[in-house]
């Protein structure tokens, strides 16, 4: 009992209007509940909603049905039997006659009819019930939005899925279908509709049946909608698009043949409409139409089709582009256009469906005619006048549909127009043999238009040759007799004399024809391997000759480029192997020899384009090109174009032809056979005067041997490590196995040039491998390169930066016992005892200390009188510190203590034990400048992001978020150091170095921190502007201050210091050296005119005043934010003078 | 309301193109200078609204580049305008825009020239001298009507 009264209040709840709406459907999800836990069964739910639906209250009434039926949507995986079923149809079929209750009974037979048959479904005989009540009581278009939806549905499913069982409403259905679509306006009840009519031509689908008698009558209803146009554009609440709606409306007019009489003329009469969309529906209608009609009943209109399509070409073709940025392989290349796209796959379904009769309208066509006859007088493209442009444009358009789309239709555009062309041209069928062998155009003069049809017709048959089997056909045998010609022709557009160089049109035939000719896929037929060998031999004397021709230049070698890429994928094909010989072996040699006259930056290019054609063009040209970088390096003491020559094919290896092949895989082998082999060569130098002079070419191999060294497996990385050890070893003075032990004498260490070549090149060779490589003698080479880090030699200070950073730690357990872990590479590196001779010269000694050792470090903080020497150590540790920072070692903060103290060093008395003699330079040395600015770039190199060396590309180890981490443990320290510095000079040092640390920082880590950093950071702004050449960090730190004031976390920090920072920019709005500092400065002030007016009102007149001033700058960029900085500024109060 | 216009139905001319000038500055140019051209004073001016129409100046054809002569070595500009119909009672809200957004977005050191184009409205020399005066300018800004008119005009100018 307790549970029906809980029943009631739910129903109570449910009908009574005056409750909300989420009231209402929390009601009925409990009594939907209540039934799928059997708590309830539907029997005694309508037991008790028995007043309800028959109330005399037509709300109450019309809530209780609406309940009932939104309660059987709600449960329709619970199965019902058939007995139910049919008498809840028959109640909700009785309530469409109530029209105050129209809702609830459309839910309802919804809900009902959409029952799958395995829960117990709706009988045909119930089906078609509901229908007849529709047709009989429902008056669509009277009814709501919703309402109609709902009507629609149901029509929809009822044609959908109980087409046997209504299809003896017959004349009734299509009636009352026709009233219930007539005038709908809503484009979802639209969607519904025109799929109702589709499943209405499926349901009566004979052709002279009871559909064809009404169709005029449905037809009429479906016509208005044509062309689909929305006056509104669709917002929010209904989903429909323009296209979805034009398909659907499409299927309609293509559902049944007995439409046609009605759509054909309508749809052409549509395409001459001015309406854009209107023209592209029409074109697609027709297409889909006469695929559905099908040839027989189209034929009668194909005539009028083919005029209006050749008319809607003449006017929606453009120009075309006669370039070869894109160079697609189809014909010649027209600016998109949707029209122009639609009006050819119209005509291609045309020819496809009724090849004849569309050839012989081709054929027969009198414009067509009228150009194929007056061929002859279209020389040049200039000349040809704008009207006869545009018919041959559209007539090769149209001609190289016909070609590629059926074999019939090629035979016979060839058989007619193709040797009418030739025959008023002069070579006629008889006497095509004559010129086959050879046989030039006598006297005859290039014919642009001629050659411009043959380009479209012959892209045409090569797409159609692709796909078709049969290889006789007659286009092939015309074509096989005619290609000699056809390679004269286009040959000769391209000719260059001394009193005639083409234009551009006519490189762009001449081209494209050669390439399509060259790219029919067949050995022999139809393009036979002699002229496809001519082809090749004719560009390439392009290519060797006629460099001076840029354009044609660069067309050709493009061609050349997809002619090889595409007989490439026929690898064993004859014309795969001629164009190895006539273009790859040709280009080889070309870089051997120094007597032709093509400039070496061409031939490179050259080079590298043939290269892309494939990995075996590509293997042989690297090939070529590495003996030609060994050839020239071995000269290149005692010639000095062989030195350029170098360099320019080392950085074509290292920027082009690497990263082509990194892409496409695989050739690692050769990859480490070239790093090697430049060793083998670094090694040979000794003989020579050395290569390395040179900084521009040393250069080029430090960076061609990193990044091949860079790409290559552990197991190659470790061959080519074992050989530049040995080459360092034995090819230099260093001794690698001493140089821990032995007390080094003076001199030694005095690097010769191709000594430290060979170092540096070892260095990037080290930079760039893997973590897993094995790196012979590394203690050796730690004191190596300590040593020469000394020197000022920086990429050995990377290399040692990058070893350390790529170490096994011993945490991490190294599993290999040889192997040096990072804690005793530190060790070494830290704890080495370096001691001076007397005339300075350094040297390590590993044994006991004898008071006068110093360690690295102590080398930073100054402690020698060697202020050089302090620098390079610096700028060593910095190197050294970043490899550690990148993978999170501890190390770090006391190598950055250092540089900070290094920093505040004046500050600080002596406190370690200092080398003798040197007591009397040392406050002086203490206190310069020089070393000390070094520690500040230090923090620069600590926190930029290097290009050179540890990052992704040379496998360093990055920790996640090191730069965050960096700074908010270093954030603390700088700013109790600055606060407490009392010099001047250190002061302006710490902030220089703070400045970096906060301009490579992330802005989200700033802008936490914003608060605190801002007055330092406008201190440190104000500080670089004395220096002319800080300006980059200058703009750097510029740009971060700009972050916070538009980060809305920035905002409130801003806002308390609103007063420094304008006065802090305004000093910047004038910076002289920097246009971009400027531009920014202004901005930065844009933006803070946004804050609010409390703040900023007491310094408008003094930005206003600065700003003046830039309304004069000497950019224009910089005036530019200038008026609009003013304007922000001069709106901010509601009264405003003139000059304001 | 629209019987009011003075001109109902204005002709409406394409914008031209905005040309892009090449603001690369290279370390060598960074101390070069860049005078003001034509096309800066037109860039300023081509966007200020219609008074009665919701079109710039440029798409009405009131002004163009041509009409602006410039000499940045003698700072001096000057601006030929050409109302849309010759008794146009709005040529004198026009000029004074012009002038307002040229003083707002000049350095101090530039002379104004604003002018009716000859023959092209009825009272010229009476509009010349009134734009010309400025004390009269003066004047005009004074009253909040007449300021709030031209800050509506000026706006979309300074996007």
């Amino acid at each position: 009992m307790a549970e029906t009264t809980q029943l009631t209040r739910h129903i109570e709840s449910y009908v009574d209007s005056s409750s909300t709406p989420s009231h209402q459907v929390a009601s009925l999800d409990a009594i939907v509940l209540l039934i799928k836990t059997n708590a309830l069964t539907l029997e005694a739910l309508v037991r008790e909603l028995d007043m309800y639906l028959t109330s005399t209250d037509t709300l109450i009434r019309s809530r209780g049905i609406l309940l009932l039926a939104e309660v059987l949507t709600r449960i329709n995986s619970i199965s019902l039997d058939s007995k139910t079923i049919h008498s809840l149809v028959g109640f909700f079929k009785e309530r469409m006659a109530d029209w105050k209750a129209v809702r609830g009974a459309l839910v309802g037979c919804l809900a009902l009819i959409r029952r799958k048959s395995v829960v117990g479904m709706v009988t045909g005989s119930d089906a078609k019930s509901i229908t007849q009540s529709f047709l009989q009581h429902l008056q669509v278009q009277s009814l709501g939005l919703y309402d109609r939806k709902l009507c629609f549905e149901l029509l929809d499913y009822l044609l959908e899925h109980h087409v046997d069982s209504i299809a003896s409403l017959e004349e009734d259905l299509i009636f009352g279908i026709c009233e219930a679509i007539d005038a709908e306006k809503d484009p979802e009840c639209l969607m519904l509709a025109f799929h109702i009519v589709e499943s209405l031509a499926r349901l009566y689908p004979d052709p002279s049946g009871l559909l064809a008698s009404f169709a005029r009558d449905v037809f009429d209803l479906l016509e208005p909608y044509f062309p689909i146009h929305f006056t509104h554009q669709t917002s929010g609440d209904t989903h429909v698009q323009r296209d979805d709606l034009s398909r659907t409306l499409m299927s309609a007019f293509a559902s049944t043949p007995v439409f046609e009489p009605f759509v054909i003329p309508l749809l052409l009469q549509k395409l001459s409409s001015s309406l854009h969309s209107a023209k592209i529906d029409s074109l697609q209608y027709l297409r889909v139409c006469s695929s559905k009609y099908g040839a027989e009943r189209i034929a009668k209109y194909t005539g009028a089709i083919w005029s209006s399509l050749k008319d809607t070409l003449y006017t929606y073709l453009g120009e075309p582009d006669f370039s070869f940025t894109l160079a697609p392989t189809d014909g010649i290349n027209f600016p998109k256009s949707e029209v122009v796209v639609e009006a050819l796959s119209l005509l291609q379904q045309l020819i496809v469906q009724n090849s004849s009769q569309l050839v012989s309208l081709i054929i027969d066509d009198e414009d067509v005619n009228f150009i194929t006859n007056s061929i002859a007088s279209y020389e040049m493209y200039d000349t040809i006048s704008v009207q006869e442009k545009k018919k041959l444009h559209a007539i090769g358009r149209i001609l190289y549909i016909s070609a590629k789309t059926s074999i019939p239709s090629c035979n016979a555009v060839f058989q007619s127009l193709f040797l009418r062309m030739m025959d008023k041209l002069g070579f006629s069928a008889s006497n095509i043999d004559g010129l086959q062998n050879g046989g030039i155009l006598a006297s005859q003069s290039v014919n642009f238009g001629f050659l411009y049809l043959c380009i479209e017709l012959l892209s045409g048959c090569r797409e159609l040759v692709i796909l078709s089997d049969e290889k006789r056909e007659t286009y092939c045998t015309i074509l096989h007799s005619s290609s000699a010609v056809l390679f004269n022709a286009f040959g000769s557009v391209l000719a260059v004399t001394a009193d005639r160089c083409p234009s551009h049109p006519d490189i762009y035939i001449g081209v494209k024809g050669l390439q399509i000719l060259a790219m029919f896929h067949l050995d022999v037929f139809p393009i036979p391997k002699s002229t496809f060998e001519n082809i090749l031999k004719k560009f390439m004397s392009i290519i060797i000759e006629d460099f001076g021709q840029t354009v044609l230049w660069n067309a050709t070698l493009k061609a050349l480029f997809h002619i090889g890429s595409f007989v490439q994928k026929f690898s064993e094909s004859e014309k795969a192997m001629s164009y190895r010989s006539f273009v790859v072996d040709k280009i080889m040699e070309m870089l051997s020899l120094d007597d032709i006259a093509l400039p070496f930056s061409l031939k490179v290019e050259a080079l590298y384009d043939i290269g892309m054609t494939g990995m075996k063009n590509m293997l042989t040209i690297l090939q070529a090109m590495e003996g030609a970088i060994f050839t020239n390096l071995s000269e290149v003491h005692s010639n000095l174009t062989s030195h350029e020559t170098a360099v320019q094919l080392l950085e074509c290896y290292s920027c082009k032809l690497l990263p082509w092949i990194l892409k496409n895989g695989g050739a690692e082998e050769f990859v480490v056979q070239f790093a090697v082999d430049i060793w083998n060569q670094a090694g040979n130098c000794m003989d020579f005067n050395s290569p390395f002079e040179d900084k521009g070419l040393l250069d080029a191999m430090m960076k061609a041997m990193k990044v091949s060294v860079g790409c290559c497996s552990v197991e190659s990385q470790n061959v080519t490590i074992q050989k530049a050890y040995s080459t360092l070893s034995s090819h230099t003075k260093f001794q690698l196995n001493d140089v821990g032990r032995l007390p080094l004498t003076s001199g030694k260490y005095d690097i010769s040039p191709r000594d430290e070549g060979i170092l540096l090149l070892f260095a990037s060779v080290i930079i760039a491998l893997r973590p897993k490589t094995h790196i012979p003698n590394i203690r050796g080479l730690l004191h190596l390169f300590i040593i020469t880090l000394l020197k000022g030699v920086v990429p050995v200070a990377q290399a040692l930066g990058s070893m350390l950073n790529k170490l096994t730690s011993k945490s991490n357990g190294a599993e290999k016992s040889d192997e040096l872990t990072l804690e005793e590479a530190l060790d070494i590196i830290f704890n080495t005892k370096i001691w001076f001779s007397s005339n300075n010269m350094l040297q390590i000694y590993n044994g006991s200390s004898n008071g006068s050792d110093i360690v690295l470090t102590d080398l930073c903080l100054g402690i020698t009188n060697d202020r050089l020497l302090q620098s390079n150590a610096i700028c060593g540790l910095s190197w050294i510190g970043k490899g550690l920072l990148l993978r999170g070692h501890e190390k770090i903060k006391d190598i950055t203590m250092i540089f900070t103290e290094c920093l505040i060093s004046d500050r600080r008395k002596t406190s370690v034990p200092l080398v003798e003699g040197s007591l009397e330079n040392t406050e002086k040395q203490k206190c310069d400048p020089l070393a000390r600015k070094c520690a500040t770039e230090a923090f620069h190199v600590l926190m930029s992001d290097a290009e050179d060396c540890l990052n992704r590309k040379f496998h360093a180890t990055v920790r996640p978020l090191y730069k965050q981490r960096f700074f908010s443990s270093m954030m603390p320290i700088f700013l109790q150091l600055i606060s407490r510095s009392d010099s001047l000079l250190s002061r302006s040092l710490l902030l220089r170095a703070f400045a970096h640390v906060m301009s490579d920082t992330p802005l989200i880590v700033i802008l936490n921190e914003a608060k605190k950093l801002i007055p330092v950071l406008l201190d440190c702004l104000f500080m670089l502007t004395e220096d002319i050449q800080d300006k980059d960090i200058l703009y750097g730190l510029l740009l971060v201050l700009s972050g916070m004031l538009t980060e809305k976390n920035g905002q409130e920090a801003v806002i308390e210091n609103a007063h420094i920072i304008i006065n802090g920019l305004i000093k910047l709005v004038d910076y002289p050296h920097k246009t971009l500092v400027r531009e920014t400065a202004i901005q930065c002030l844009v933006a803070l005119s946004e804050l609010p007016h409390v703040r900023i009102y007491p310094l408008r007149t003094q930005v206003l005043q600065a700003i003046f001033k830039c309304l004069d700058d000497t950019k224009r960029s910089v005036r530019n934010e200038a008026v609009k900085c003013r304007q922000a500024w001069a709106s901010i109060a509601s009264s405003r003078s003139l000059r304001f | 309301m629209v019987s009011g216009l003075i001109n109902e139905n204005p002709v409406i001319y394409e914008r031209k193109q905005r040309q892009q000038r090449s603001t690369q500055s290279l370390p060598a140019d960074e101390y070069t200078v860049e005078p003001i051209d034509q096309q800066e004073i037109f860039d300023h001016i081509r966007d200020i609204k219609d008074p009665e129409h919701p079109y710039s100046l440029e798409e009405l054809k009131v002004i163009t580049e041509e009409a602006v002569e410039v000499d940045d070595q003698k700072s001096y500009v000057r601006v030929t305008f050409t109302p849309t119909v010759e008794h146009c009672s709005m040529a004198t809200i026009i000029g004074l825009c012009l002038r307002v957004k040229l003083l707002r977005s000049l350095p101090p050191r530039y002379k104004v020239d604003i002018r009716v184009a000859p023959g092209s409205h009825a009272t010229e020399a009476a509009v010349n001298k009134q734009l010309n005066d400025k004390e009269r300018v003066a004047a005009a800004l004074e009253n909040p009507n007449l300021v709030d008119m031209v800050d509506e005009c000026l706006a979309p100018s300074f996007d």
